[in-house]
């Protein structure tokens, strides 16, 4: 068992007082694909975060269990939180114009999370780059090394941030959004190269996203977020036979080009949903 | 390459229509102030014919384009015309007092980045503590506090009381005229001539008023950094790099600080600029014959020769110190380039 969540709750002091924006989330993943969707403020990056522990300082974490490869995320001082942090676990963010540093080569940047847990020159450092970022099918990576995040593509600063994330070599990848500040083009290719990296390596994968469709085509198993809890969790498969009225509403409120709807139904919310 | 060679005459050009205006705003402080350059040049009480003599001589009765052209002129052969009060050539006064106050300024800036970027950097790192409480009033002290207060404090303790610093001037009599002057900066000239022990002593005579410019000067420094700091620290790619296993301090100084390189080199060429105009109130409190007092003394005698040659100094100080900035946001930050 890679990550194993049981009852998380993440809650920030506020000026009126506690907001809690997770509120007792579990799941437990391995080496699988795992989605999670929901819409905005649902609490998905939240909870992602907090499993890396990478929340702002006023956030509080409480959990039943918060582990992650057998460590205690709640109790591990911030040494052992470093040797988790990309070696054991890789983060990729949403956008690359705003995740990668400004003022940074490419190359420094995949060579620097390269180093920082395999050790070695700056030169093999950078060698090992240049083959990270020939694995994410960058074509002419040498090239790439020299350039700045603002000189290549979204697509591209995306692969980068892949590249950087996989060389430590990681179990697990938690991608949060990671495709949602690009093109529909790129888009599927990214998801398909980050899939087809994480089989090959035989890792475990969480996919954060708001595109139900999309999450359970790439993912063994979904669990849908409302209002920092798990409405439902179920095998990417089996999403037609969803059970809960707010996984189904989510469904119904997508616009479909072969049975085009005259009007798309509003998602409805029930305060009943938060009381179980 | 050519797109290099536009760029520097675009560069040129700039500068030199900021030069351009520069002279004529210099030129205009000496034509439109209310003081009779005329009277202040043979007093108040000479006869009408020496007045109307000196008035030729001067060239005021040409026209002002004319007399702007042979401003102009005069510029370009290096000659800033006659002070009054001290009957020296006012170009050879600026290379007495200037390397004064380049001394004065550049010690004072180089302690006020020293302390106050680290200051800085640590109140954003500890934003909310009680760290960046005690560093915010460090610096609250620094901008309200009166310069003349503190000089005045610092001048009674240290020199008055306890005796242990040097009292007001640039060195003691024992070692006046005794350094050749080569540059001015009297640390300088005096390890050039091997007089370690006046050396030592002008370094002490700096002490002070260095350390009253420099706090006040830090004290915007520190607020600035920890400004800029607080928004580099809120970056995705602060998030990215600590989500790489990597230490506070790499995270702090290898990823977020960079990014506020360019905002920083605005404040520090601002801040250094502005000590080089000349601290009007801690040269007078200390007696530093630097820039500052030379203008404030020959604006109160109308000696206006020496007002515009320091105001086109203070100028060109500004135009050099932004050129050379622009020239570091170039190394700094590559989306400039």
């Amino acid at each position: 068992m890679l990550v194993d969540i049981q009852n998380l709750r993440v809650s920030f002091a506020t000026r009126t007082g506690t907001f809690e924006a997770v509120r007792g989330v579990s799941f437990q993943i391995g080496t699988e694909k795992l989605g999670i969707v929901g819409e905005s403020g649902s609490g998905k990056s939240l909870t992602a975060r907090a499993l890396m522990r990478l929340l702002p300082q006023n956030a509080r974490i409480t959990a039943d269990r918060l582990s992650f490869d057998g460590v205690d995320i709640l109790k591990a001082d911030e040494r052992a939180m470093r040797g988790l942090r990309g070696k054991r676990a890789g983060f990729i963010l949403q956008d690359p114009k705003y995740s990668l540093n400004p003022v940074m080569t490419i190359g420094r940047q995949v060579a620097e999370s390269w180093r920082q847990h395999k050790g070695g020159s700056r030169k093999e450092a950078l060698e090992a780059a240049v083959d990270l970022l020939d694995q994410v099918r960058i074509r002419d990576p040498r090239r790439v090394c020299d350039l700045y995040p603002h000189e290549v593509s979204g697509g591209m600063g995306q692969r980068v941030m892949i590249a950087m994330m996989l060389a430590p070599d990681p179990a697990l990848l938690i991608a949060d959004e990671p495709t949602s500040a690009l093109d529909a083009t790129v888009q599927a290719e990214i998801l398909r190269l980050m899939e087809d990296l994480v089989s090959k390596r035989g890792m475990g994968l969480i996919l954060i996203s708001h595109d139900l469709p999309l999450v359970s085509h790439f993912c063994d198993r979904v669990a849908v977020m409302y209002s920092g809890r798990v409405m439902e969790e179920l095998s990417a498969g089996t999403l037609a036979q969803a059970k809960h009225p707010y996984t189904k509403g989510l469904l119904n409120c997508l616009p479909s080009l072969t049975h085009p709807k005259p009007r798309l139904p509003v998602l409805s919310r029930d305060a009943a949903w938060l009381q179980s | 390459m050519t797109k290099r060679l536009n760029a520097l005459a675009g560069l040129l050009a700039s500068v030199g229509l900021t030069l351009l205006g520069l002279v004529i705003i210099t030129f205009l402080i000496g034509r439109v102030m209310p003081i009779d350059p005329v009277i202040a040049a043979v007093g108040d009480n000479a006869p009408q014919e020496v007045v109307e003599r000196a008035r030729l001589e001067m060239g005021l009765d040409q026209p002002i384009l004319m007399q702007f052209f042979h401003y102009v002129v005069q510029l370009l052969h290096g000659d800033l015309g006659r002070s009054i009060l001290t009957k020296n050539p006012v170009i050879s006064d600026i290379a007495r007092y200037f390397p004064a106050t380049l001394e004065l300024a550049t010690a004072a800036v180089i302690v006020a980045a020293l302390i106050g970027i680290p200051l800085g950097v640590w109140a954003a790192v500890k934003q909310g503590t009680w760290i960046d409480q005690a560093i915010r009033v460090v610096c609250l002290a620094g901008h309200s506090l009166p310069v003349f207060v503190l000089a005045m404090i610092s001048l009674l303790v240290f020199y008055a009381a306890l005796g242990i610093a040097p009292g007001p001037g640039r060195q003691d009599i024992v070692f006046q005229d005794m350094i050749p002057h080569v540059t001015g900066l009297l640390t300088v000239d005096s390890i050039i001539a091997g007089d370690w022990d006046a050396f030592w002593d002008a370094l002490a005579h700096m002490v002070q008023p260095v350390c009253i410019l420099a706090y006040f000067s830090m004290a915007y420094i520190t607020r600035m950094t920890r400004a800029f700091m607080l928004d580099a620290l809120r970056g995705e790619y602060v998030i990215t790099a600590r989500a790489k296993g990597l230490s506070s301090m790499s995270v702090i100084w290898i990823h977020a600080f960079p990014n506020v390189g360019v905002q920083l080199v605005t404040v520090l060429a601002l801040t250094y600029a502005g000590l080089l105009e000349g601290a009007v109130v801690t040269e007078t409190v200390f007696s530093w014959p630097g820039l500052g007092q030379y203008l404030t003394v020959s604006l109160m005698n109308a000696d206006m020769n020496p007002v515009m040659g320091a105001t086109l100094l203070v100028g060109l100080v500004y135009v050099g110190l932004n050129l050379l900035a622009d020239a570091v946001y170039r190394q700094l930050d590559p989306r400039v380039r």
